[in-house]
Parts: structure tokens; C-alpha cells; sequence
């Protein structure tokens, strides 16, 4: 009797799928939590914008009270940034920069792991919130008071409950999980690329990660700072925000932007990533000036460090501060749309194939410009007296983070898709769910600049008729129909094709960097043996031995 | 798959390379110029088409809270320098966008080409040293253009003549004080018209009595936060008379989209009628709304508002010495009518659910009187 190979099939119970993912601390899985957990706050910050742009569709409407409106905008703003931009992008940071470098894992896995459960239990007492009792003063728990938490408004004396409370303490716990993450990213990055793998042969992505992880490091500070310093006052007598006592309310917004403005940077930088790795392969060509695009990062990182009082120009600072804040915000946007000219240039001359994938880029890039420019006019301190706090901001910055981050974010969902299941998602299904999400997308955010050029001001639960607002409202409240529609499509993707999708097989795109070497999904140790590398892109070295990388870069 | 031996090229005269796919150096200058002109001549339209739009100039059949309709030196400073920028910032968006379009309609992948790599170019020299000091270069000049603006607003003096007013913010509702003229008033600000050769522009000093706050008339001005324990300072000098509207800008609690602004510019003339009868205490109450003046004490609305002339000195609300005066109550949110009036002092959340004055526990009867009081407090 010959024998035969038969393949081993372990089955585990239940609950030893359960025990596995609750205590992993393989890199991989952890992504994936990441990933599932940012998509379900996801559909909750969905649903509130659903909620405030049908209060929104009219003037002087009375669908929402007041008390409900200002919740849902303040767990809008603090959700989407906190606990769905921060863990989607570091989660498919973890899962893809050992892959890329030829690591096992990442350098510290179970600070990984830690990193993700702060971040998860940050999210889930944020929410915890809305079944607190009211306080003495009946007033309810869940933060209203906007996702920067102006001081004075967070104090005992405005705002009597524990809103304040629950905000700060989410955020404390979500902070330290992305500190965790960023040690893991630079510490990752800078010692265990595989062998050959120079800084300068890195894939675009591991840079962007390291400086992601650094940036991160150092903006997470001074709001955690802040934020002890607003608990100090609220509950040990301090007088940091308490202007009776000497204390400062432009402190607070010092601190908070100079989190908060380095943060939009830790948001937009992965996205970067993923832009740089789609657009080249779907062009067929390598990525044009490679290290112009590493010193822009680079560079963009330091300057984002410098900018943070054009959130300011309000405020009251004086003229030559409100100068030195125009000029470092118009310097960070040369580096930005460096990389534009970058991505345009390697677009340039190749063969695009239209994927899913490379249609977000694409989005990606036309919508990324329109952010920028619309940023240059925000810079300018004198039309952004008029332009802060209105709805142009609003507008600007959802289309910068929806038009930007999101339409990457889904182009990478896309692209990895099948590395990280195997299964390729229905090519179909993505095409609808682009141009239905577009369509919603620029009837929302096109529409929402005019009103702020008409004198609308954000964070309104209701407003005047009159003012020729209405028409706009009204067209942006449809545009969510049409979001909504899309993300619908798209988890309707994701499901079906988990189940039964094209097998994708190592490498569907037919890409060139290490991820691709390996198995979809990958096993536990991601290689069977270390790569090594000669060139930023390995593998078109080897489908091109006659002509690699190597011999030009 | 067969390879074509592709051109590999890091520096040098490696641009011209780039066109080699695009059909030869020619079709890409010819490509180039066409876009420039696009450029020109669409941001040219850009601009006619946004002021047809935006900067007609009554401004109110468009909106009357348009940024682009301004009515005062602020403003227009403000208007002028976001034209200008808008023009470059125009004409860079036609370019761009105009390769990227070429660029994913000419070079998308062709289903009869066979199946090679294009050439890979890995970068040039020139282009990106031509895309980065061309942006630098506009840096500088938006940079100084706006230095500039910035100064002349912020920096600028006030002349003799100029009034002065200090505005208080509260949650939710706008105190106006004239130190000149040793009067308070609320919710409406009256400035007088300011004529350019011989500006009177009103100086407005900005304290807020609890949070953060903004003034935003955006026709007169930039907005400006009131931010308590941090005085700030804004001016305005409108040169046509009418009634200008804002609201606050700034979040500062559950009504903070109500509270709004409105700023009546007048003829130097009637500026000089109103401040005059602002000025004057509340006349003594007359025999038929007594009640309704006692009920005014008794029931502690004092506790919160003035009336000058009475003992009522209360400073948590607005001041109610010329009440009949404005037009509207409810920090221009409603209209002020009788009915209004009544509901507003029964329940102000009928109108502004969580603003900060409780409902009043009143009879029915209480409550015609103490309005009936309030009506003669012209």
C-alpha cells in the first residue's frame, strides 16, 4: 500500500479560537483586531453622522435637542479620530511592516498586544459613557463640549457631571496604547529588517511607520499632560484652566494643538504609505524619487511639530505670532505637495490598471490636492478669521480625512484584502462601492464649503433660515445617503468574499515587495526562510533577473 | 513574461525620458502649454464666476453673513488678500488636476499592448528640484502678502473719534458697553456708519464673564474669540448703514448656535438719537403695570437682570432698561412681540431649551402682568 500524504487538520474548539485571539500577541492578528475594531466605531460614527446631518437637512429643525446634538458631534469628532483613524491605520501598520522588512514579528509583541486591548478599553469606556447616571446636576454623562475639550467648558463649574471624565480618561488609555505602538514601530523598523535591507531599501510603508511611531511618541505627550493637568483641577484643587486663580484657558489650547495638530500628521502618514505602495504597482513602475519622498516625510514630520497655533488665529496672539504660524504652516505644504508632484510622476508614463485599489489612489490624490489648497486658505491667517470655525474648516478637514484617509484606507482594504485572507474581494462589488461612495462623498464635502464661505458657523444644532444655508445643508444630508450606501456594499464585500471569494493565491497584483513572497494568509512566522534582499523591490529583482533594481537604483 | 529592457534612469537629463512614453518631447510641451493657457483662462472664469457669486455688493440676496460682500476695512482687507490667493491657488489646482486627468486617460493600460513593464524611471534631478522651488517661491509670496494684511488689521490704531465699546460674552447672550457714554446695553450693538474719508470706527475691547466665545459679523470682520481672562481687541468701521448679523463662533455650551449677533450701523445722526435714549433710566413705573413692577422684585428677577431707575441691579442677564428697543429677545433668536415675550418669561427653553434662565413659576395672571411691565420699557 503506497502511503499517502495526509494533510493534518487541527480543529480547535471554540473557545480556543476565542482564548487564541484574546491573547495573541502575534503581529498579525493583532492588525486584524485593530482593524475590525476601528470598523465597528466605524459604523457608530457613521450612524451619528446619519443622525446630526438629518437635524442639519433644514433650518431651525427640532429633530435633536440641543443636549443630543452636541454629544453626538463631540463623540463623532473624538471616535473617528481616537478610536477609528488611529487603530485602522496602526492596525495595518503592525500587519504589514514585519512582513515588508522580513521580520517574524514586531519588535516587542506583547507591548503590542497592550497597546491594542488600551486602545479597545479606551473606545468602550468612551462609550461607557451614555449608560453613566446623571450627576447631582442631571447632567448627563457622555462629553458634549466638542472633540478638544476647551477649557473652561470641561470644568466642575460647566460642566457639572463626569463627561469631562469619561472623555479624558478614554483618551488617557487610547494615548497610551498608541505610545505603545509607536515605540513598536521604530523600534521594529530600526532593527529587525531582514538582511540587505538598508534604511534606503526599505519599502516606502516601513518608513512612513518609523516616522509615524517617532511622531507619535512625541505628540501623545502633551495632551496626556493636559489632560492630567485638567484632572488635577477638576479634582485635587489645581488651577490650571481656572482663570479665577490664575490659571490659563489659552494653556489648554496651546497643549491640545500642539497634540492636535501633529496628530492630523499621524493620520495622513499611513495613508501616505499605502498610496506609495498601491500607485507604483498598479502603474507598473517603482515609486519616482524615492528619496524625495523619505525627506519629505521626513521633513513633514519635524515641521508638523511647529504649526499648531494656526488652530489659533483667533484666539488673540499677537500679530508677529500670528505670522510665524502662517509661514511654518505654508512651509509643511511644500514638502506635502512634493509628494503629489511624486505620485503624479510615477503615474506618469506607466500602464494604470484599474483595480479597486488604484481608483481609491486615484481619489486619493485628486481629493488629497483639493485638502491642501483648501489648508493654504486656512493658513492665511486674515481669511481664516473668517474661514476658522465655520463650516469651511469642517469641509476642508473631512475631505482631507473622508476623501483622504478613508478612500486610502479602503484602497488598502482592497489591495491586502487577499495577502491577509486569501481570498480577493469581488472586483465587482468594489467598483460600485467606489462610485457610490464618491458621489456621496462630494455631494456631502463639496457642498459643505459654502456655507462656511456664507457665514456658518460649526457645531450649530440648528441654525437660521435666511442665510442661504439651507439649499447646501440639504444637499450634503443627501450625500450620506449615498455614504452609507456604499460602506454598506463594501462590509457586504468583505463578508461574502471572506466566505467564498477568488482564492488570491501568494501574489494577485503581481507587486514587488516581500509581503507578496509569502503565503496568503501568511503562517504564524510569515517566512520559512529570512529573506534577503539587494533592491527596494525585491521581488520584481527576481521575476526581472535579467534586468533588477539593483544594478540601478 | 517577456521584459523589455527598460530604461533605467536616476538623474541627469532624465525628464525628457519621461515624455519618451508619452509620444515624444513635443506632445509633452505641446500638452504643457495647452495647460497653462487652461490655467489662465480658467482661473480668470474661477474668478469671474465666484464674484458674480459671492461679492455682489449688497451681498444680502446671496446671504447676509457672506464673507465675500464685506462692508468694512477688515473685511475687505480680508476679501482682497483671499482673491488673490485664490488665484494661485486656482490656477495650481487646473494644473495639477489637469496632468493627473491626462495622466490616468493617456496612460491607462491597453489590452492589446503585449505584456511588458513600462520603462521605470526612478526619478530626476531637475524636476524635482523645479517642484520644489517653484512651490517655495509662492510660499514667500503668500507669506508676505499676508504678513502684510495681518499688521495693517491687527496693528491698526485708533483714530480720534473712534467709539469705543467693550462686549462682554455670556452664556448665551452679548453685553455692549459704551465707557464714552456710560451706558449698557444687550444683544443689539449700534455703532455709527463710519465715513472713509473721515473714519469713526467703532474699537471693540472682548471679555467673556464664563467660556470661550467668538465675534463673528462676518460682512464687518474677521472673527475674534472672547476668551475669559484673556482680553482681546477687534475693530470695525462698516460704510453703509443697515443691520449686519453674526452669531458666536466659538462653542460654549448647549446654545451656543443661538446666540447671536446683530450689529445696526446708523447715521451718525441716529446713533447719537439712540445713545441718548439708552442713556436715560427706566421711566417710573406707571399705576396700571405697578403689579407687574413689584412682581418684577418679588419673584427675584432682579436677582439677574438691571433696570436702571429701579433697585433692580442684577448682572447675570441682560440688562432690561431699554427692552422695548430691540427687535428682537432671546439673543436674536426670536422676534420681540408680546406673545414671544410671554414665552420666552414663562419657559425661555420654549425657545433656547438649556439656556441658563430657569423657567418662571408663574400664575397665568403673573405672568401678563410682569410682561405687561416689561412692554413699557422702551
Amino acid at each position: 500500500m503506497a502511503s499517502e500524504a495526509v494533510p493534518l487538520t487541527i480543529r480547535k474548539s471554540p473557545l480556543a479560537v476565542v482564548y487564541e485571539w484574546l491573547g495573541t500577541a502575534d503581529h498579525k492578528k493583532i492588525g486584524l483586531l485593530y482593524i475590525v475594531y476601528a470598523l465597528l466605531f466605524l459604523v457608530v460614527m457613521g450612524i451619528e453622522a446619519v443622525l446630526m446631518r438629518i437635524q442639519l437637512a433644514h433650518a431651525n429643525s427640532t429633530f435633536l435637542s440641543p443636549q443630543v446634538f452636541n454629544r453626538l458631534f463631540t463623540l463623532h469628532g473624538t471616535t473617528g479620530v481616537f478610536f477609528v483613524a488611529m487603530p485602522i491605520l496602526v492596525g495595518f501598520g503592525n500587519y504589514l511592516v514585519p512582513l515588508m522588512i522580513g521580520a517574524r514579528d514586531m519588535a516587542y509583541p506583547r507591548l503590542n498586544a497592550f497597546g491594542f486591548w488600551m486602545t479597545a478599553f479606551g473606545g468602550l469606556l468612551l462609550y461607557g459613557s451614555f449608560f453613566a447616571g446623571n450627576s447631582i446636576a442631571q447632567a448627563g454623562a457622555a462629553p458634549d463640549f466638542g472633540w478638544f475639550a476647551y477649557a473652561p467648558l470641561t470644568s466642575t463649574a460647566f460642566s457639572p457631571g463626569h463627561s469631562t471624565d469619561y472623555w479624558n480618561l478614554a483618551i488617557l488609555l487610547g494615548g497610551v496604547g498608541s505610545i505603545a505602538g509607536g515605540i513598536n514601530f521604530v523600534a521594529t523598523v530600526l532593527t529587525m529588517r531582514c538582511p540587505g535591507m538598508t534604511l534606503s531599501k526599505m519599502p516606502l510603508l516601513a518608513w512612513m511607520n518609523m516616522v509615524l511611531g517617532g511622531l507619535i511618541l512625541v505628540t501623545i505627550s502633551p495632551l496626556t499632560a493636559a489632560q492630567l493637568m485638567l484632572m488635577a483641577d477638576r479634582y485635587v484643587g489645581a488651577h490650571f484652566f481656572d482663570v479665577q486663580a490664575g490659571g490659563s484657558v489659552v494653556m489648554w489650547m496651546h497643549f491640545f494643538w500642539i497634540f492636535g495638530h501633529p496628530e492630523v500628521y499621524v493620520l495622513i502618514i499611513p495613508c501616505f504609505a499605502f498610496i506609495s505602495e498601491i500607485v507604483p504597482v498598479f502603474s507598473r513602475k517603482a515609486i519616482f524619487g524615492y528619496p524625495a519622498m523619505v525627506a519629505a516625510t521626513v521633513c513633514i514630520g519635524f515641521v508638523s511639530l511647529g504649526v499648531w497655533a494656526h488652530h489659533m488665529f483667533a484666539v488673540g496672539m499677537p500679530s508677529y505670532g500670528n505670522a510665524f504660524f502662517v509661514l511654518t504652516t505654508m512651509v509643511v505644504a511644500v514638502p506635502t505637495g512634493i509628494k503629489i508632484f511624486n505620485w503624479l510622476a510615477t503615474l506618469w508614463g506607466g500602464r494604470i490598471r484599474f483595480a479597486t485599489p488604484m481608483m481609491f489612489a486615484v481619489g486619493f490624490l485628486f481629493q488629497f490636492l483639493v485638502g491642501g489648497l483648501t489648508g493654504i486658505m486656512l493658513a492665511t491667517a486674515p481669511f481664516d478669521w473668517q474661514l476658522t470655525n465655520s463650516y469651511f474648516v469642517v469641509a476642508h478637514f473631512h475631505y482631507v480625512i473622508v476623501g483622504g484617509i478613508m478612500f486610502s484606507i479602503f484602497g488598502a482594504f482592497y489591495y491586502w484584502f487577499p495577502k491577509m485572507t486569501g481570498r480577493m474581494l469581488s472586483e465587482t462589488l468594489g467598483k460600485w462601492h467606489f462610485w457610490i461612495f464618491l458621489i456621496g462623498f462630494h455631494l456631502t464635502f463639496d457642498s459643505l464649503h459654502i456655507p462656511g464661505l456664507l457665514g456658518m458657523p460649526r457645531r450649530i444644532y440648528t441654525y437660521e433660515a435666511g442665510r442661504g444655508w439651507e439649499i447646501w445643508n440639504m444637499i450634503a444630508s443627501i450625500g450620506v445617503i449615498f455614504q452609507g450606501a456604499a460602506v454598506l456594499i463594501f462590509v457586504y464585500n468583505v463578508v461574502k468574499s471572506y466566505i467564498a471569494g477568488k482564492p488570491a493565491g501568494n501574489d494577485p497584483w503581481d507587486a514587488w515587495t516581500l509581503e507578496w513572497a509569502t503565503t496568503s494568509p501568511p503562517p504564524e512566522y510569515n517566512f520559512a526562510v529570512v529573506p534577503e534582499v539587494r533592491s527596494r523591490r525585491p521581488l520584481w529583482d527576481i521575476k526581472h533577473p535579467e534586468d533588477p533594481d539593483w544594478k540601478y537604483e | 513574461m517577456r521584459v523589455r529592457p527598460s530604461m533605467h534612469s536616476t538623474s541627469g537629463s532624465n525628464w525628457m525620458l519621461l515624455c519618451s512614453s508619452a509620444g515624444g518631447r513635443k506632445a509633452f510641451c505641446k500638452t504643457f502649454s495647452r495647460l497653462v493657457w487652461r490655467a489662465a483662462f480658467s482661473s480668470l472664469l474661477f474668478l469671474a464666476g465666484s464674484h458674480a457669486i459671492f461679492a455682489r455688493s449688497d451681498g444680502a440676496p446671496l446671504s447676509p453673513t457672506n464673507i465675500f460682500a464685506p462692508v468694512s476695512t477688515p473685511a475687505h482687507s480680508i476679501y482682497r488678500l483671499s482673491l488673490f490667493e485664490l488665484e494661485i491657488l486656482a490656477a495650481i489646482f487646473v494644473v495639477v488636476f489637469s496632468l493627473l486627468a491626462f495622466a490616468v486617460v493617456k496612460f491607462r493600460e491597453r489590452k492589446q499592448q503585449d505584456e511588458t513593464e513600462p520603462p521605470q524611471i526612478y526619478g530626476s534631478n531637475q524636476m524635482e528640484l523645479a517642484w520644489t522651488v517653484l512651490p517655495v517661491l509662492i510660499v514667500v509670496v503668500l507669506f508676505l502678502s499676508t504678513a502684510q494684511v495681518i499688521h495693517r488689521v491687527q496693528d491698526a490704531r485708533a483714530p480720534d473719534g473712534a467709539i469705543d465699546v467693550t462686549v462682554v460674552a455670556h452664556q448665551f447672550w452679548w453685553e455692549y458697553r459704551y465707557p464714552q457714554f456710560g451706558l449698557v446695553a444687550a444683544n443689539e450693538l449700534h455703532v455709527p456708519v463710519s465715513d472713509p474719508s473721515h473714519p469713526t470706527p467703532a474699537y471693540i475691547h472682548l471679555l467673556s464673564a464664563d467660556v470661550d466665545h467668538s465675534f463673528w459679523v462676518p460682512r464687518l470682520a474677521g472673527k475674534t474669540d472672547l476668551i475669559p481672562n484673556h482680553p482681546n481687541n477687534t475693530w470695525i468701521d462698516p460704510h453703509e448703514t443697515g443691520l449686519f448679523l453674526g452669531q458666536c463662533a466659538q462653542f460654549c455650551g448647549t446654545q451656543h448656535a443661538k446666540m447671536l449677533l446683530r450689529v445696526y450701523v446708523q447715521s451718525r445722526g441716529d446713533f447719537d438719537r439712540w445713545v441718548h435714549d439708552q442713556q436715560q433710566d427706566a421711566a417710573p413705573a406707571s399705576p396700571d403695570v405697578a403689579a407687574g413692577s413689584a412682581l418684577f422684585i418679588s419673584k427675584a428677577c432682579f436677582a439677574c437682570h438691571t433696570i436702571r431707575g429701579t433697585i433692580a441691579a442684577g448682572k447675570v442677564g441682560p440688562d432690561l432698561t431699554h427692552l422695548m428697543s430691540r427687535d428682537t429677545i432671546g439673543s436674536g433668536s426670536v422676534p420681540n412681540t408680546p406673545e414671544n415675550l410671554q414665552k420666552w418669561v414663562r419657559d425661555p427653553a420654549t425657545f433656547k431649551p438649556g439656556t441658563l434662565m430657569p423657567a418662571q413659576d408663574l400664575t397665568d395672571q403673573e405672568l401678563g402682568q410682569i410682561v405687561a411691565y416689561l412692554m413699557t420699557l422702551h
